[in-house]
């Protein structure tokens, strides 16, 4: 060896972040916490401004950007508002207290989990008669799809209302609302996994003589198993849309759904978006959940990795 | 066995033609065949000679639409529910999310066989195959060679007197296949089967066959059935003798005249 080639420069602290998931994650978020400050200032100004002029105070910038940022009910709240509202509501409050977020989101969490599991078996049902019977692609597919074409706000107090006068009540209605939105998605994957298998794969089963419901699980089934969880992730978040949007016409007794309301009752925009944030963040934590369920199934199933 | 079941195939004025919307095709005309037991039967022509459609009516994957046709003395759909064969594809077509075992496993466990039955056959066969040690991996940890030799120890493991066997080489490279084309007829002397073989390659219907029926297109049909007893113990090398040039000349004729170049 003559001369020995210029080592390669460690990559630095700042390429190593943005190498992985962390460093965009991080860098997003701040973005976002920016640009929600700036607005919050931005539309809680005028209130704030008008304040001012009507005390007679004189204000400087600094005074406004502080005021802005703990107005009671902001038309944006600053994040550090809605973090303090959900750490109170969230860590403050006895769970089983009214006013705990922890009470509101495990109701809407029940109904959300008892929907998905109803839509799930409805979908994958619906799926396993369409991809078997003629007919019933025929007759069932277009009421599937055209359901789906029926906004949900539009639907859900028709939905409540129904049950109610058969004497159906709480839980089961909302949950009904949410197998209304995410059997779709598993049915549509479902048809799609259900007919994955290759022509030789199924002309290989047919030499065998196989039966209908060897065929199915031995070979269609299985196929259908990346398909179904990709389906799941959709069905899971629009599970927990369906029992927000059931706990409106409720009356807001109980649920994210009625915190919402009962914030913009009484213009309660903090309690709103800490909802809001609680709602998002238990969608993700759902949508996380099937995917570690996805990753560990596919593993042990053999898929290559 | 009796003699009347030594024919193991028997196709008399068969044909097939598929409807189509720009009108029927004629992809089998008029086959008079004979296969019978013991024997290495391949099928030899170009694309679009119906070759593989007739493997597949014999496997009842196709149903024909004139003459007859009988596997074992019986219909085909018949064979096919009493599974009297065992068929190879082009492609392995194993079941991803199944090991090695498991995939050799499939037909046993449709047959509904004991536990102990099937680990007997799964060992039998993939030793046959020369794939003990491998139960436990699943296919994408195979080459394309062991993928096939692990469909054929699939085959195999029914137990069939019939073997068919769609162009099972034809997507490996000539090393593999013809290590592969040696084993098969080691493995084909060795259990007594009939074997029906569909190919495109001359040197692999010459070196393997007992009898090379030579076909071509439109419509698909029989137009030669050559003869071809080399000694059993024949090894590659057999391609380089004279028998086996005369041999491959009158197939490549035989194809050659059958081939219509309008296209």
């Amino acid at each position: 060896m003559t001369t020995s080639a210029p080592p390669i420069a460690a990559p630095g602290i700042v390429n190593r972040m943005m190498a992985g998931n962390v460093g965009p994650v991080v860098v997003i978020s701040l973005l976002i916490i920016v640009v929600w400050y700036v607005g919050a200032v931005y539309l809680n100004s005028p209130w704030q401004i008008d304040k001012f002029d009507r005390a007679k105070t004189d204000w400087t910038m600094g005074n406004l950007i502080e005021e802005t940022l703990k107005q009671d009910r902001p038309i944006l709240p600053a994040p550090h508002q809605i973090l303090i509202e959900m750490n109170e509501t969230i860590f403050g409050k006895n769970i089983t207290s009214k006013r705990s977020l922890v009470y509101h989101t495990w109701v809407t969490l029940s109904s959300t989990l008892l929907g998905f599991a109803i839509g799930t078996l409805l979908g994958g049902l619906l799926a396993v008669g369409i991809v078997h019977v003629a007919t019933l692609e025929k007759s069932l597919m277009p009421w599937v799809i055209s359901s789906q074409t029926i906004p949900i706000l539009a639907i859900a107090p028709m939905i409540i209302v129904v049950l109610g006068a058969i004497g159906l009540k709480g839980l089961i209605p909302k949950a009904i609302i949410s197998t209304y939105l995410c059997f779709f998605p598993v049915t549509i994957g479902m048809v799609k996994g259900l007919r994955s298998p290759n022509i030789l794969q199924m002309d290989l089963i047919r030499t065998y003589s196989a039966n209908n419901w060897q065929a199915f699980w031995m070979l269609r089934f299985p196929s259908s198993v990346p398909f179904l969880f990709a389906s799941l992730k959709v069905a899971i978040a629009a599970s927990l849309v369906g029992a927000i949007v059931g706990e409106m016409p409720t009356g807001a007794q109980a649920g994210l759904g009625a915190r919402l309301l009962a914030g913009s009752y009484y213009g309660q925009t903090i309690q709103i978006w800490s909802a809001l944030l609680t709602a998002a963040f238990v969608a993700g934590m759902l949508v996380a959940l099937i995917g570690f369920i996805e990753k560990i199934t596919l593993k042990r199933m053999g898929m290559q990795p | 066995m009796s003699e009347a079941i030594k024919n193991i195939v028997k196709c008399e004025g068969m044909s097939l033609t598929f409807e189509t919307a720009d009108g029927p095709v004629f992809a089998l005309a008029d086959i008079d065949l004979q296969i019978d037991h013991g024997e290495f039967v391949s099928f030899i022509g170009p694309s679009g000679c119906g070759k593989t459609t007739l493997l597949r009516a014999i496997a009842d994957l196709e149903k024909s639409t004139g003459g007859s046709i009988t596997v074992h003395g019986l219909s085909p759909e018949q064979a096919r529910l009493n599974r009297e064969y065992g068929y190879v594809f082009q492609a392995s077509a194993l079941y991803p999310w199944r090991t090695i075992e498991k995939n050799v496993a499939l037909p046993l466990e449709i047959m509904g066989l004991s536990k102990e039955e099937q680990k007997k056959r799964i060992a039998k066969n993939l030793a046959l195959v020369d794939l003990l040690g491998f139960e436990k991996k699943y296919p994408w940890q195979l080459s394309g060679g062991m993928q096939q030799r692990v469909s054929i120890a699939r085959a195999l493991c029914l137990e069939p007197e019939l073997l068919l066997m769609d162009e099972p080489f034809g997507a490996l490279d000539e090393i593999v296949r013809d290590h592969l084309n040696e084993q098969l007829l080691r493995l084909w002397r060795k259990t007594d089967k009939t074997v029906v073989f569909v190919t495109h390659s001359i040197p692999e219907a010459v070196f393997l066959s007992t009898k090379i029926v030579v076909m071509s297109p439109r419509p698909g049909r029989i137009i030669d059935i050559i003869d071809c007893g080399f000694p059993d113990d024949r090894t590659l090398d057999i391609r380089e003798t004279p028998e086996f040039i005369e041999v491959a000349h009158r197939v490549r004729e035989g194809l050659r005249a059958g081939h219509s170049y309008d296209d």
